[in-house]
């Protein structure tokens, strides 16, 4: 679905972030992306989101090369990537129902044919009671729930998750952990950037380490 | 599920497992089964959002920096309408005194020694009302140049003591309006201390004074006009600030660039619009309280002067249209200077990504 071939990136004439990154993100598989702060993994990340262009390396996502990928072709395939932010990037003048459904309604769509979906998947990530609440008061763990919900709307082939679990406690990490899971069984592939290290050792699943620019996927 | 798929070690949870996962039954505890959202993908009806009501917008619907600039837009459009009223107050009026006196010329009779005025004043009256391009002859009688005296020189004035000079008023045709000199040659040639004031002058001054006036205005007016731009311009630009987060989420969620314009374009002409129509409306207000004063005021001292000057205070057509303009055009401004502004703001997300790498 996703392949990195021989990846590098530098921010302007700095050194590069990273180097010779290569692997592939098959459909329907879970990983970890994790590495010691500042080892590149949010920068590896909008390399998948395609909010950054490689310096060197091939990376093919969905089998167009990304190179060839135009400003106009972005929304469209950024529509099949579901993308969490440590910060959830919630709007702030919307209620928890209004943010989980903008994807669909900025594609133009009529609210009639999508009302039930963002209703069904706010009571999925447990938060059927808080759909007409504004963001400022929720808690972070209620935060990234909803983050979670905008990012899955659309049903996207694969989530992208940047420290998910950063910004709650442990036993929300926990329960946000088993949603993951959840949404990885029904068919989309998950990709969670994390450092935390107890979180990981809960789930058997591929881990891809950065290092000094270096990726090594532990299988 | 392929070999990427997780094994679960240790979590343990209170979801309930769906049957169609017991499969790969595991001890993790499993979350609620992700609902279907087939309906997504066939567009089918679904009942309506909990709650209904209406739609939030999008971009926020008020805040300081949107208040400020409605201000701003309301302010700058008050002002540039003030002026387009002004300049257009300004050239009817001065075409009105053109044309008042252009219509007009007067002989003046000054009395003298053994001078028979009654006399000159009939023969006067005599030659001008027979010379082609004079319609009308009128003589000022004396209760009328007493009346035009009054201010100086009080009322129970007797002007047979007095040597005051008398006028004959000539309407003028000014389609083929009379030859002036030749005019003049035949009443100075039968009346002795006679003089024709054809206005000329007066009119050539006119003219003047009104050509420079309505290129001072112009000219101001234009000034307000690019000061307004530039005001919308930057108040909209910085208003855009506050909103880049929201505009990185639409960016991130994949809407289109066109489709973020749009909704801002449509905000701020919003904004634009009740700004504008805030200020152009004070500035008709003025304008028509203005004209009501005026009419209010007539036949008083001051009115009169007013009205000398000005009419009746109206602005007119043009003065409507003009302003009726400016409205439009400053709440399109809004509009596509904001427009242009999510573009470049979005064109610049791309290349700092560009740049960055």
């Amino acid at each position: 679905m996703i392949s990195f071939e021989n990846v590098g990136l530098r921010y302007g004439m700095g050194p590069e972030i990273l180097r010779d990154v290569s692997f592939d993100i098959p459909e329907r598989s879970f990983q970890f992306l994790t590495g010691p702060s500042g080892a590149g993994k949010t920068t590896l990340l909008r390399l998948l989101f395609m909010s950054l262009r490689p310096t060197r390396g091939l990376i093919t996502i969905f089998g167009r090369d990304r190179a060839q990928v135009t400003r106009h072709d972005l929304p469209e395939i950024r529509r099949r990537i579901g993308i969490v932010f440590q910060d959830f990037r919630l709007l702030e003048h919307m209620t928890t129902w209004e943010n989980v459904a903008l994807p669909l309604r900025v594609r133009g769509r009529e609210e009639s044919s999508y009302a039930g979906d963002v209703t069904e998947l706010l009571k999925w990530v447990g938060l059927g009671d808080r759909m007409h609440v504004m963001p400022q008061v929720l808690s972070g763990g209620e935060k990234q729930r909803v983050a979670i919900a905008r990012a899955l709307i659309e049903q996207p082939d694969i989530l992208l998750a940047d420290e998910p679990t950063g910004n709650v406690d442990p036993p929300m990490a926990h329960r946000l952990l088993r949603l993951f899971i959840e949404l990885n069984r029904s068919g989309t592939a998950v990709l969670i950037a994390t450092h935390d290290l107890g979180l990981m050792d809960q789930v058997e699943a591929r881990r891809m380490v950065l290092e000094n620019g270096h990726l090594v996927t532990h299988d | 599920m392929t070999e990427d798929a997780p094994s679960k070690r240790a979590i343990s949870g209170d979801g309930e497992l769906p049957s169609r996962m017991s499969r790969t039954a595991n001890r993790v505890g499993m979350a609620p089964r992700l609902p279907r959202l087939s309906n997504i993908k066939a567009g089918l009806g679904r009942p309506a959002r909990p709650g209904g009501g209406k739609a939030t917008p999008i971009i926020p619907q008020q805040n300081v920096a949107g208040r400020a600039l409605t201000l701003v837009i309301a302010i700058m459009t008050f002002l540039c309408c003030l002026t387009t009223g002004a300049v257009s107050l300004v050239s009817d009026a001065a075409t009105r005194w053109q044309s008042q006196i252009a219509r007009e010329a007067t002989i003046q009779i000054r009395p003298g020694e053994s001078f028979d005025m009654t006399e000159a004043l009939q023969r006067a009256l005599a030659i001008a009302e027979d010379f082609p391009g004079v319609i009308d002859t009128k003589i000022i009688d004396d209760e009328e140049t007493g009346r035009l005296l009054e201010p100086w020189l009080g009322t129970g004035l007797d002007l047979s003591e007095l040597p005051v000079p008398r006028l004959i008023l000539l309407t003028i045709d000014e389609t083929d309006p009379p030859d002036f000199p030749a005019l003049r040659a035949a009443l100075t040639a039968e009346v002795e201390n006679l003089s024709l004031d054809d206005h000329r002058s007066w009119v050539d001054r006119l003219i003047k004074m009104a050509g420079t006036t309505i290129i001072i205005g112009i000219a101001v007016l234009t000034m307000m006009i690019v000061a307004t731009i530039l005001t919308v311009v930057f108040a909209t630009r910085g208003a855009m600030a506050g909103n880049d987060p929201i505009i990185e989420v639409l960016h991130f969620v994949g809407a289109e660039a066109r489709f973020i314009a749009r909704e801002f374009r449509r905000h701020f002409l919003l904004i634009g619009l009740r700004g504008a129509i805030s200020g152009g409306g004070a500035a008709l207000l003025i304008f028509a309280l203005f004209h009501v004063w005026s009419i209010n005021s007539m036949a008083t001292p001051q009115g009169d002067q007013t009205s000398a000057l000005f009419g009746d205070f109206s602005i007119g057509m043009t003065g409507w249209l003009g302003v009726a303009a400016l409205i439009m055009v400053i709440a399109a401004l809004t509009a596509i200077t904001s427009h242009v502004t999510v573009l470049n703001y979005l064109g610049e997300m791309d290349r700092r990504a560009l740049e960055q790498s």
